[in-house]
């Protein structure tokens, strides 16, 4: 699956969709596949504060455990639950249903900082090999 | 997605095979392996629930024949082999000096009386148990062994599963319901002069075949293509690990090691002190005599927050108790489930342990193991064949 056009992406498998001043936040396509069965999610509350380059949460495989990494400075303003309650969804829908966090950011321009789409996709096409 | 190893590694006679299958394969043991083929949870859920088959091409054999043949493998083994009637296998210890673990394996002894005895030994270790081996036949001069690493020479697959006897016979002529649980026999399989052993690390019924390496290729072509109408699948060393603890089977370097007693690993009854010296026999005796400082328990989070993995510290009472030895979310019961080496003071089933996971403690509580019990008796089965 290529990445979604309207967003932007991290090397560490994140994707950001600025809508004004609220950006969604979940783990990519490339991210879930790697992990395999996703058994577990932990997200902070609404309200709790996260930093760019920091790890917010954390999603569990059968396999492994990994952090999951703010690309952005903000606040959260909503946490997907139903996400939370049924981790696999990550696996069956990263891009739409388990968007994992809204997040009011402190200064866009840190979203426009992070790669396209397409150079997200070379870079996990390179990581591959 | 079809992910290439990155890693150097030895490839098995399967390699092909797998790739074309989609595996996903991985450095593991000096060896490139797979880890999953469609997924771990459905990969685990096929072998309780119908039937998979297993590359085991990294595991090692090593023949031990000659006239003291069991004399030696007493000595440098902690079960009691001279029980074994040719056909029949044991689970057994390969002790170091200290009263700890070398390896865990399976002695067999051949069919033939006088043929002597194959151990299977795990991948990672191969090379240091053969090397081992020397080191402690020449010890006992007095022994009249030879030893003989055949793991190169040999494929290894095992099928696994309540459906594994009923596809398994559609390959062989060799009435597999009269092998009973850990005992083997020479046969045939899809044509290929085969050892066919009744074992498996799974916790279902199912067999271990063992035939020339360049013939194993035949094996699994075939028992994927007669075990199509039961949905056979593949299954890699991911579901393999799960299906393991949830059986409570010990996996080495895990609940096994160098510094572990196998009573604290609950594998007293792998060791038989009366059965004349052995390599480790005195410490063993004084810790079975001491009692362990240390025991392996089972447990399972009754709180949220992730799954145990090993490393893991234990509390109990607010103190460091232990270490997760294995844990994993147990795709049977989906539940959290563990095993941990921990304080004697703080075992017994029923009461609880904290989980330390990333800092956090989470609530466990300590259950009878194993964890899942299949619901079938491989020797009922025979009666009701």
């Amino acid at each position: 699956m290529t990445a979604p056009d309207n967003r932007r992406y991290t090397k560490t498998h994140e994707w950001v969709q600025l809508d004004g001043d609220v950006a969604t936040l979940g783990i990519t396509d490339v991210a879930q596949n790697e992990l395999g069965d996703i058994t577990y999610l932990e997200l902070p509350d609404a309200g709790d504060s996260v930093s760019a380059g920091e790890p917010f949460g954390v999603v569990e495989s059968v396999k492994a455990a990994s952090d999951i990494y703010s690309p952005i400075d903000g606040e959260v303003v909503e946490r997907n639950d139903s996400a939370v309650d049924a981790p696999e969804l990550i696996n069956q829908s990263p891009y739409d249903k388990a968007w994992l966090l809204k997040v009011k950011v402190n200064d866009p321009e840190q979203v426009e900082a992070l790669m396209s789409p397409s150079d997200y996709d070379a870079f996990a096409e390179q990581e591959a090999h | 997605m079809t992910t290439d190893a990155t890693g150097e590694g030895r490839k098995t006679a399967l390699y092909d095979r797998h790739v074309a299958a989609g595996a996903r394969m991985i450095p593991f043991a000096g060896w490139i392996m797979p880890v999953q083929y469609e997924g771990i949870l459905a990969e685990h859920r096929t072998v309780r629930n119908g039937v998979g088959l297993f590359d085991l091409g990294h595991m090692g054999q090593v023949d031990v024949t000659g006239p003291d043949a069991l004399g030696w493998l007493q000595y440098a083994t902690t079960n009691d082999a001279s029980k074994l009637e040719p056909g029949q296998a044991v689970y057994s210890l390969i002790p170091n000096e200290t009263g700890g673990v070398i390896d865990d394996i399976i002695i067999y002894r051949r069919p033939d009386p006088d043929a002597g005895y194959m151990i299977v030994v795990n991948a990672a270790n191969t090379a240091r148990d053969v090397a081992w081996f020397h080191r402690v036949r020449e010890q006992r001069p007095d022994l009249d062994v030879t030893i003989k690493d055949i793991s190169a020479e040999l494929g290894m697959v095992a099928i696994q599963g309540p459906d594994a006897e009923k596809i398994a016979q559609r390959l062989t002529d060799t009435d597999l319901a009269t092998i009973d649980y850990f005992t083997w026999t020479a046969g045939e399989v899809a044509g290929v002069p085969a050892m066919i052993a009744r074992t498996g690390y799974t916790g279902e019924d199912g067999f271990e075949f063992y035939t020339a390496n360049d013939q194993i290729g035949t094996v699994w072509g075939q028992l994927i293509e007669q075990g199509a109408p039961e949905g056979i699948r593949p299954i890699g060393l991911g579901a393999r690990d799960t299906l393991r603890l949830e059986a409570r089977m010990p996996l080495y370097g895990n609940e096994l090691g160098e510094e572990i007693s196998p009573y604290e690993a609950g594998l007293g009854w792998a060791v038989s002190l009366d059965k004349g010296e052995f390599v480790g026999r005195e410490p063993m005796a004084s810790v079975k005599e001491q009692g362990t400082p240390r025991r392996t328990v089972g447990f399972k989070l009754t709180g949220r927050g992730g799954a145990p993995r090993t490393h893991y510290p234990v509390e109990a009472e607010g103190r460091e108790v232990g270490l997760v030895t294995s844990g994993c979310f147990s795709p049977t019961l989906e539940e959290n489930i563990g095993l941990a080496l921990i304080d004697r003071s703080a075992a017994g089933v029923g009461k609880p342990l904290s989980i330390i996971i990333r800092g956090k403690p989470v609530a466990a509580v300590q259950v009878k193991t194993p964890f899942y019990k299949k619901k079938t008796h491989p020797e009922a089965s025979h009666h009701t064949n």
